[in-house]
């Protein structure tokens, strides 16, 4: 990965206070054509500012993310890499700025995305098994009152075989450990045949082997045409087995294959004195469970307790 | 004994109260599954005490008390939802002003009334065994509304309550799911004020479902033990109250807060028999 230091995508020199246009040009792929790249994106921003309260957690963001990318979303913590993916999903409307998914608005494809929060977001003590989390995936495309179908059960059956879960099926969410947790929320994910998945530090705190694991499946998802987008701590992984990285603090800082982004340098704009270089091997020295900004109100759930509301 | 089972029902007041008992019974205990989940007892307590001015207000003006019932606790639960969702404050905070205000707005009321202090113990603590044909019929029509939205949005529900996000994400109406379900809690209160009153109503809610949360983890079966508890207790409680010539509510929630402890001392989990085996609840990075 140093090699790539020897062809610099842009000067690591410049600041993030630059000028907007200047920043722009951070972006790999600004050569080119912004209509033809909007065309054939899956996703696409256009100087999107947005925040929580009257705080801004990103803003000026340009991207044009390809079908069938395999893309990490890397940067430090609360440099608004869930918030990007909120955005994608339809959760968070942008303050300015467009946003077209799956070339329509966001939030009108809904069924046409996967999206799995970070494990924080979610209630683990809830009393529901580990078919009935992947079923969950069916739940919008059948509809109020519709059971689900001998498809829809072979679905949940194909998900759970695919994250090697399928002794598991009946076992209590909560009973399980992290990494299985994360391929049971992969399994929800893909039991609902998505074209895009977005996912919140998908591999985080998990095993080597798990970590394989699933990245292997959303390798070959990626492989079929479908467009995923993770965010992640761990740049190693993204070096490694994303084809494109984009590094976001507050705002794009740059956008492109992972070689290219992944240098040192770029890290360091990207980290700022976070960061320690080990033989060309970038460290994040980072406090590795942390949230995004998040919304007032939203709850976070940590083992041995429901979830507190954040004030 | 099968006459003291027998013998209550030979009078058409106390046939009224058993079926008012299991469809109050049943109906809470569904509901109330949900509002354990969701962590929303508190709301539970603040929409029955805001019903109050409401069924003040149709006492005074003669209307009917579901009516003034039904607006002032489904209007109360919106206000929670619009100041949850979008409220600079605390929910907690709004939901224990909001609480204290309406049913101190009810207290006032009463008090410009003269002589009605029976009426006001059956407001605070339900009156059962006295329900008579139009408000079970009305309670019957209500729960049978309140069940069939459960039935029809279930899956919805569960989604949304578990992983909001997600659930949302994939097109899913969070936001509406949770204003519909704030809107369920509220009738159901109002449906189960004649039988527990104001003051009691929160544990027909939450106790099944928490008694049930003791003793199974899976949704559908803690729901059918919710059932199986909220209605037992209300059934029996009635029994008991009309032996022991004691205060209906009172003796239904006694009951069920019985249950709840047993479950607590003898559940495979909780239970003083679960406490030497290794916690399995246990998660592993």
């Amino acid at each position: 990965m140093s090699e790539s230091s020897e062809a610099p995508p842009f000067d690591p020199h410049s600041h993030p206070h630059d000028h907007p246009a200047e920043r722009r040009l951070a972006n790999v792929d600004a050569g080119r054509d912004p209509g033809h790249a909007r065309a054939h994106a899956d996703v696409w921003l256009s100087d999107v500012t947005v925040g929580y309260g009257d705080k801004i957690a990103l803003e000026h963001v340009d991207l044009a993310v390809e079908a069938g990318t395999l893309l990490a979303v890397v940067g430090p913590n609360g440099a608004g890499k869930s918030t990007l993916l909120r955005i994608m999903a339809g959760l968070l409307r942008p303050w300015t700025g467009r946003v077209e998914v799956l070339g329509h608005p966001a939030g009108q494809q809904a069924r046409r995305i996967a999206y799995v929060p970070q494990a924080e977001l979610v209630d683990w003590s809830f009393p529901v098994t580990v078919e009935d989390v992947v079923m969950m995936g069916r739940y919008p495309a059948l509809g109020p009152l519709r059971r689900p179908s001998e498809r829809d059960r072979r679905t949940v059956t194909d998900a759970l075989e695919r994250v090697g879960m399928t002794a598991f099926a009946t076992e209590r969410i909560g009973a399980l450990s992290g990494g299985q947790r994360r391929r049971v929320f992969l399994a929800r994910a893909l039991a609902a045949e998505p074209d895009l998945f977005l996912l919140d530090e998908p591999v985080t705190g998990i095993d080597a082997t798990t970590q394989e694991d699933l990245m292997d499946l959303l390798e070959a998802e990626a492989r079929r045409g479908k467009t995923v987008i993770a965010t992640t701590h761990d740049l190693a992984c993204a070096a490694q087995r994303f084809q494109r990285v984009l590094a976001v603090n507050r705002t794009l800082i740059a956008h492109g294959p992972s070689a290219l982004v992944l240098d040192p340098a770029v890290l360091a704009r990207v980290y700022g004195g976070h960061l320690l270089v080990l033989g060309g091997q970038a460290v994040v020295i980072d406090d590795a469970h942390h949230h995004d900004e998040a919304d007032s109100g939203e709850a976070h759930f940590h083992e041995g307790g429901r979830g507190e509301r954040r004030p | 004994m099968i006459d003291a089972i027998a013998e209550p029902l030979s009078h058409t007041f106390f046939l009224r109260a058993l079926i008012a008992a299991v469809l109050v019974g049943t109906v809470c205990a569904v509901v109330g599954t949900y509002v354990v989940l969701k962590g929303l007892a508190f709301i539970g307590d603040a929409i029955s005490h805001a019903a109050f001015p409401g069924v003040v207000v149709a006492f005074m003006v003669g209307g009917s008390f579901y009516l003034g019932a039904g607006i002032a606790a489904v209007a109360t639960a919106l206000a929670i939802g619009l100041v949850s969702r979008r409220g600079g404050i605390r929910a907690d905070t709004a939901i224990g002003v909001l609480f204290a205000g309406t049913f101190a707005l009810g207290v006032f009321l009463f008090s410009t009334l003269d002589g009605y202090v029976g009426d006001l113990f059956s407001f605070l603590f339900g009156y059962l065994l006295s329900i008579g044909p139009e408000d079970l019929a009305a309670l019957a029509i209500l729960g049978s509304l309140v069940l069939a939205v459960v039935v029809v949005l279930w899956k919805e529900l569960l989604y949304a309550t578990f992983d909001p996000l997600g659930a949302a994400a994939s097109g899913l109406r969070v936001d509406l799911l949770e204003y519909l379900f704030l809107a369920l809690v509220a009738l159901t209160i109002v449906i189960s004020l004649q039988a527990v009153g104001i003051i009691l109503v929160v544990a027909m809610l939450v106790t099944p479902a928490a008694t049930a949360q003791l003793l199974t983890v899976r949704f559908r079966s803690l729901m059918a033990a919710a059932v199986l508890v909220g209605v037992g207790g209300a059934v029996a409680g009635l029994y008991l109250s009309y032996w022991l010539d004691a205060a209906t509510g009172a003796t239904i929630v006694l009951l069920e807060t019985a249950l709840f402890l047993v479950a607590l001392a003898l559940g495979p989990r909780t239970g003083l028999l679960a406490r030497r085996r290794p916690p399995v609840d246990v998660a592993s990075a």
